[in-house]
């Protein structure tokens, strides 16, 4: 079902954990469904590019390595470049989620795009 | 990943053929390769392979061997009986005369989503609920049944819990309401996850219909049957040349058919066995339930009341199917009642009908044992677990 990229992303996963003192944060996700997501970023404030990012994933393997994934994306991108990931990117560097988890990567740029939009450049 | 370890946790799933069973089988998938309704002599020695079938099936059930339907899965038997039953009693009723279903909300897909169907063709179905232990209550059920009540369908014991229902008890209470009744009502129940462990003697139990599967009982998949006791209405739902009294049409799965009567043959010593793998999921609900805190188990605590071979567990701060990965890498294959595994976004109906959260039942994982499981299998579970749940933890911050 999962190839060995997804695994590879849910079994040694990199940006997990949690940001001290993040500048935002974004969440995604319910109880209903299974998955509960919450990322951290850390904004450099001259670039406005993203010098540091966590993600805390309750979920199935796709949404633990989807969270990954996004983080992975989103590094170092400024905030504009960062809001324009798709979910398709996020799986397609996964090498195509399963159909029936596609909902996985939706979630995770739901959780990015929250924690964009939560920004307030002067706090 | 852990080197060559495998370990088959998920019996309740499916269960291994056994050799001897496979032995049984060949020469119908080779050289006995004849149509059991064919007069010449390659048709007559499958046919008497299959009687030979049937009558250890008869003997398992303590019925006649006419009492019994071969199909091609465990799912056909429980449309068969409910369809089945509810379409033979249609041509009985009058225009406009009512049909009433009593049936749980922890019975497998098969009987459930069978019900469910039939409510669109204006069947009423009430689905009884189960208490904390996963087990339905018989005032509930005595409640229910109306003069109008035509069938009562209640597992033996479910398949993600292995709660035992109280089905001598249902047996009883319905033949005690038939006796002061107009029009009977029937009772089927799936025994699918029962067939190993418990009494399937349909008399003791007082079924009118009982459905069972060969590869739930290390015998081969593609092969169920359904029990029907004698002048049970009963309307076939697959027709055709007239096999298995006219109730299932279709050239028999010979071979299949073989590995199931063998099987039921072999589910001898039901008492000892029993013990035996109560002894090893009773150590592994006590090991894991003090080593990882923040564990429930799902199910009846009353050891009298579920099946020896099924642990059910949710683990607070982690998914299902996420466990279910990671035991994968360890080498050991079990389940889990998360939505993420499965077609639908909702998880287990069992758990949310025990009153679990969703969380709760997204976070479940099933281990069944089976007859080949040993306690080494049992401690290497239990030397990797807490590092899985500790990983998934803290990925979760949970």
């Amino acid at each position: 079902m999962y190839n060995k990229k997804v695994i590879e992303h849910f079994a040694h996963p990199k940006f997990f954990g949690k940001i001290k003192d993040p500048d935002i944060i974004g969440r995604a996700g319910n109880p209903r469904c299974g998955d509960l997501l919450t990322l951290y970023l850390k904004i450099d404030k001259k670039t406005q590019k993203i010098k540091d990012i966590k993600f805390e994933t309750l979920g199935c393997a796709a949404a633990i390595a989807a969270s990954d994934m996004i983080c992975q994306l989103a590094i170092n991108k400024t905030l504009e470049e960062a809001i324009k990931i798709s979910f398709q990117d996020v799986s397609e560097e996964l090498g195509v989620l399963p159909p029936l988890k596609i909902h996985c990567a939706q979630l995770v740029t739901e959780a990015l795009r929250d924690a964009i939009n939560n920004y307030q450049p002067d706090s | 990943m852990a080197k060559n370890k495998k370990i088959y946790f998920d019996y309740a799933a499916t269960t291994p053929l056994d050799g001897s069973v496979l032995r049984k089988m060949l020469p119908y998938l080779k050289e006995n390769y004849g149509n059991p309704s064919s007069v010449h002599k390659f048709g007559r020695d499958a046919a008497e392979a299959i009687d030979i079938a049937r009558g250890e099936t008869a003997k398992f059930l303590g019925c006649k061997e006419t009492e019994i339907i071969f199909t091609g899965s465990a799912t056909e038997s429980d449309n068969l009986a409910i369809k089945g039953l509810i379409k033979a009693l249609r041509k009985q009723k009058r225009a406009g005369e009512k049909i009433h279903i009593i049936t749980s909300q922890i019975e497998h897909k098969a009987v459930l989503e069978t019900c469910k169907e039939l409510e669109k063709e204006g069947v009423r179905v009430t689905y009884l609920p189960v208490g904390a232990d996963g087990i339905i209550n018989l005032e509930d059920l005595e409640a229910e049944i109306l003069p109008e009540t035509d069938l009562v369908s209640i597992m033996y014991a479910n398949n993600e819990t292995g709660a035992i229902q109280p089905i001598k008890e249902i047996g009883r209470l319905i033949k005690k309401i038939n006796e002061n009744k107009e029009h009977r009502v029937y009772f089927h129940s799936d025994a699918v996850q029962a067939a190993n462990w418990l009494d399937c003697r349909v008399d003791e139990l007082g079924v009118d219909l009982m459905t069972l599967s060969a590869h739930k009982i290390y015998g081969p998949k593609g092969v169920g049957l359904l029990y029907v006791r004698q002048s049970t209405p009963l309307h076939p739902l697959i027709t055709g040349g007239g096999q298995e009294w006219k109730l299932r049409a279709g050239t028999e799965n010979v071979a299949g058919i073989v590995g199931l009567g063998e099987a039921i043959r072999q589910i001898k010593n039901q008492k000892s066995k029993f013990k035996f793998i109560a002894s090893l999921r009773d150590k592994l609900v006590a090991d894991v339930l003090i080593m990882i805190p923040g564990s429930k188990l799902n199910g009846p605590t009353n050891s009298n009341q579920k099946l020896p071979n099924i642990a059910n567990f949710s683990f607070r701060g982690v998914e299902g199917e996420a466990m279910v990965l990671a035991l994968d890498q360890e080498g050991i294959a079990v389940s889990t009642g998360s939505a993420c595994t499965s077609q639908e976004l909702t998880p287990s109906h069992v758990l949310i009908a025990m009153g679990r959260s969703e969380l709760e039942a997204h976070a479940s994982l099933r281990i069944s044992l089976g007859k080949y499981s040993t306690k080494a299998e049992i401690n290497y579970f239990l030397k990797v677990f807490p590092a899985i749940i500790e990983r998934l933890r803290k990925i979760s911050g949970r």
